[in-house]
């Protein structure tokens, strides 16, 4: 006992330990995890490249893409790949006069002088696209103007105003200095149904072209509706799952599975075949003389069709969190409450629910983000006003192209997300999450 | 058995039988009454139905058969939260959720009780555990041992005239569950509760209890306060359950005066006391406590029969002496005798002479 103490004494008095040979405690310390860290980093490193090259550099390229378009600035060839800036002299111009200010004979002289670039480059086509994303109708202003490019002469003005009068629309000068500039911040402005002005300030869009605001709008209704009815549903019978015995609530679990297991498309398609107007149930309905066959009841291509699909579709996501959050609560706690004097509800209320709403915060994240960009099912059985924001999204990819705008989209639905997991951890604690 | 209501039973059992799956009686005929204020125990494997029993009582399993009375009250159809009985569980169930303090004001709480009167009870519940300054923590931040306490408050604050106790000791070691089944048994006696504790531990059963109630097979086997169920085991699967127990087999070869005669497989004749034999050439197994047994032939009685024995171990345990013997063709007798300075220490291969009186020997069924 007393060398003990003898050894210690002298270590304790300077304060850093050091080890029988006097090397630095934490360097040898160091030095004796090295190995295993190294080989834990090499094991991990393949999914780390993974995730990096999957999922961080492309959502870094979308919050990007949804920032820069250089349709109007930069033009790429083809086939050479050479790079060419385009538009200099307009831009300079719009460089020169501050928004709102009325083009002049300059400002038609470099529109004219860019348009010769233009047509050598066969880039109008490119330009107008861009310009038409802000104001439809445009794209063939470009691709006229620039066919006729080579015969414009002084005074331009005149000369362009002859090639198409769209040219004396300040609309049009409007969204030209806009997009003048790579870097925008117009896509999200679109997105939120805003829109520049003649004079450069940010106004509201007509009502009859608003949409986008609508359609968040709607988006977070229908998923907030559809993670409620997940969890009305999935409640009793993960509770049951939790409860049976064991080789009942194996059978009961392949049913909750199963149709995890069947092809999103299959399931949805089979929704198709039992709600549609000439479906099962209203046959079924007509059939029994329940309904009148020329007051079929409309389920599908609307919003209850969304709802009833992707609550079908989205309950095992509700059911097995909660499932896993239950099936650990000993029936005993129950049990306690009863015998300390509570009701059954009383003792549902106060001791079992309270201990599973960790799986209910995990199901109601998971169902809910996953509703918010759901596709598939609501363009399969959406019809018209049960799309959701995320088909708006593809439109934006595969049809107009638009893809910034696509992007803008997209990066206001992540930020959303963020923004509700954020306040899921300030109110329940993300560390209260279980998700199996 | 005819009903078997009397005037002084607080908590009884009459005629009960309790089926889970409709092919087998987990529970076969029960009758049972419980005096106030009686800490009775009921002892037996696992699977002997007496957490059934207690289930039962508490209400948390119907009675398939017959009659459970509280207080000569009928409670079958009562619900557990109406019977106002204590509980507490083998694990505990403590609300993870809740503090110590609010886990205790729970059953005030459902009762409407006032918070200055709730609070006070609480705090006057948790010192009587000596857990006055746990209130603000959690279930988890407790040992196994507070928590054990805690759950005991629990189930003593709302002033329960009956409580029940489910194996509460079970996942404590030997040293803590020793001092807790003092504990337990003081509060008891000090509130005047009426207390049915349910364990498979008999050390447990018989240090704490008034009376136990063995069960095997879904029946009472015996009935008794400790000691004369230790000393008087009525039937062999008592006497093998209770505490250590010797067992040689033979047949009865004379019943006369209260000494029934048996003769052993291996041909000796002993002296017994005949318990559940009753004519000649019936088999029967015999018993003998280890500490009954004396293997000193100058300590034994003149009349006394004694039994040649060959040494095969002798371990040293500290306070006593262990020694296994082989008897009677058998090689598990056990001899337990007290560590004093006149006490020689037997070597194995050793052969000695042992006896015991016929009263510590009895003769039971086979």
């Amino acid at each position: 006992m007393a060398n003990i103490t003898a050894d210690l004494t002298p270590s304790k008095a300077d304060t850093r330990l050091t080890t029988a040979d006097g090397k630095p405690l934490k360097a040898a310390l160091a030095a004796a995890q090295s190995h295993a860290k190294r080989r834990a980093f090499f094991l991990v490193l393949p999914l780390l490249l993974f995730i990096l090259v999957t999922f961080v550099l492309p959502i870094g390229q979308m919050l990007h893409q949804s920032m820069y378009n250089p349709g109007f600035t930069l033009h790429q060839d083809v086939i050479s790949k050479v790079k060419t800036p385009i538009m200099v002299n307009v831009r300079n111009w719009f460089d020169t006069n501050p928004p709102g200010s009325e083009p002049d004979e300059a400002a038609y002289a470099a529109l004219a002088k860019d348009f010769l670039l233009l047509d050598e480059l066969r880039a109008a086509g490119s330009v107008g696209t861009r310009v038409n994303y802000d104001l439809s109708g445009t794209r063939s202003l470009f691709t006229k103007t620039a066919r006729k490019a080579d015969k414009l002469e002084p005074p331009y003005k005149a000369a362009l105003l002859e090639v198409d009068e769209k040219w004396a629309n300040p609309e049009v000068w409007a969204v030209m200095r806009g997009a003048s500039s790579a870097y925008t911040i117009n896509f999200y402005l679109a997105a939120a149904d805003l829109t520049r002005d003649v004079n450069g300030e940010i106004a509201s869009v007509p009502d009859n072209r608003a949409l986008y605001v609508k359609l968040f709008i709607r988006t977070l209704l229908l998923s907030v509706l559809i993670t409620f009815l997940t969890f009305i549903l999935a409640y009793p019978v993960a509770h049951l799952l939790a409860t049976l015995p064991l080789r009942y609530s194996n059978l009961l679990m392949i049913f909750v599975l199963l149709p995890f297991w069947t092809s999103l498309l299959v399931r949805t398609t089979s929704w198709m075949v039992l709600l549609q107007s000439q479906g099962v149930i209203n046959n079924a309905l007509v059939a029994s003389g329940a309904l009148a066959d020329d007051n079929r009841i409309q389920m599908m291509y609307n919003q209850t069709g969304t709802v009833i699909a992707m609550t079908h579709i989205l309950l095992p996501f509700m059911i097995l969190p909660l499932y896993s959050v239950m099936r650990p609560i000993n029936p005993s706690y129950v049990r306690a409450a009863r015998s300390l004097g509570a009701t059954s509800w009383t003792a549902f209320r106060r001791i079992y629910f309270p201990q599973t709403i960790p799986g209910i915060g995990a199901g109601a994240l998971l169902v809910f983000i996953l509703a918010v960009g759901y596709y598939i099912t609501p363009a399969l059985v959406g019809g018209a006003d049960g799309q959701l924001i995320s088909n708006l999204i593809a439109f934006h990819m595969t049809r107009s192209l638009n893809w910034s705008m696509a992007a803008a989209l997209a990066s206001i639905l992540l930020g959303g997300i963020l923004i509700l997991y954020w306040l899921y951890d300030r109110l329940i604690g993300i560390d209260n999450l279980k998700l199996g | 058995m005819a009903s078997t209501q009397s005037a002084s039973a607080f908590v009884e059992f009459d005629r009960v039988q309790k089926s889970y799956d409709g092919e087998t009686l987990v529970v076969k005929d029960l009758n049972l009454s419980i005096a106030k204020g009686e800490f009775l125990t009921m002892l037996g494997p696992s699977g002997s139905g007496k957490t059934t029993c207690l289930m039962m009582l508490a209400g948390f399993e119907t009675a398939t058969h017959g009659e459970i009375r509280l207080g000569g009250r009928e409670i079958n159809n009562i619900p557990p939260h109406k019977r106002g009985i204590g509980m507490v569980f083998q694990n505990y169930a403590l609300f993870p959720h809740m503090t110590i303090a609010e886990n205790l004001s729970f059953p005030l709480e459902v009762r409407n009780i006032g918070k200055s009167e709730r609070e006070e009870k609480v705090q006057r519940a948790l010192n009587m555990v000596e857990m006055g300054s746990f209130g603000a923590r959690r279930p988890a931040q407790l040992s196994g041992g507070q928590q054990q306490r805690v759950a005991l408050a629990r189930a003593l604050v709302f002033e329960p005239a009956l409580v029940l106790m489910d194996e509460p000791l079970g996942a404590l070691d030997k040293q803590l569950r020793e001092t807790m089944q003092f504990e337990i048994k003081r509060i008891a006696d000090d509130l005047g509760i009426t207390v049915v504790y349910v364990t498979h531990d008999q050390t447990e059963a018989l240090t704490m209890s008034d009376r136990v109630a063995v069960f095997e097979d879904g029946r009472i086997q015996q009935l008794a306060p400790p000691d004369e169920l230790y000393e008087q085991p009525c039937n062999s699967f008592v006497a093998q359950f209770i505490g250590e127990n010797n067992t040689l087999e033979g047949v009865v070869e004379k019943i006369a005066g209260g000494v029934a005669l048996v003769r052993l497989d291996s041909g000796e004749t002993i002296d017994t006391v005949p318990v559940n034999v009753s004519r000649k050439g019936e088999r029967t197994r015999v018993s003998i406590r280890p500490e009954r047994v004396e293997t000193d032939a100058e300590r034994l009685g003149a009349d006394a029969h004694t039994l040649k024995a060959e040494v095969l171990e002798f371990i040293y345990m500290g306070d006593t002496f262990r020694t296994r013997l082989r008897v009677a063709g058998r090689d598990d007798f056990v001899v337990k005798t007290r560590n004093a300075p006149d006490r020689a220490r037997l070597h194995p291969g050793q052969v000695i002479k042992i006896g015991w009186l016929p009263q510590d020997c009895r003769a039971l069924d086979a």
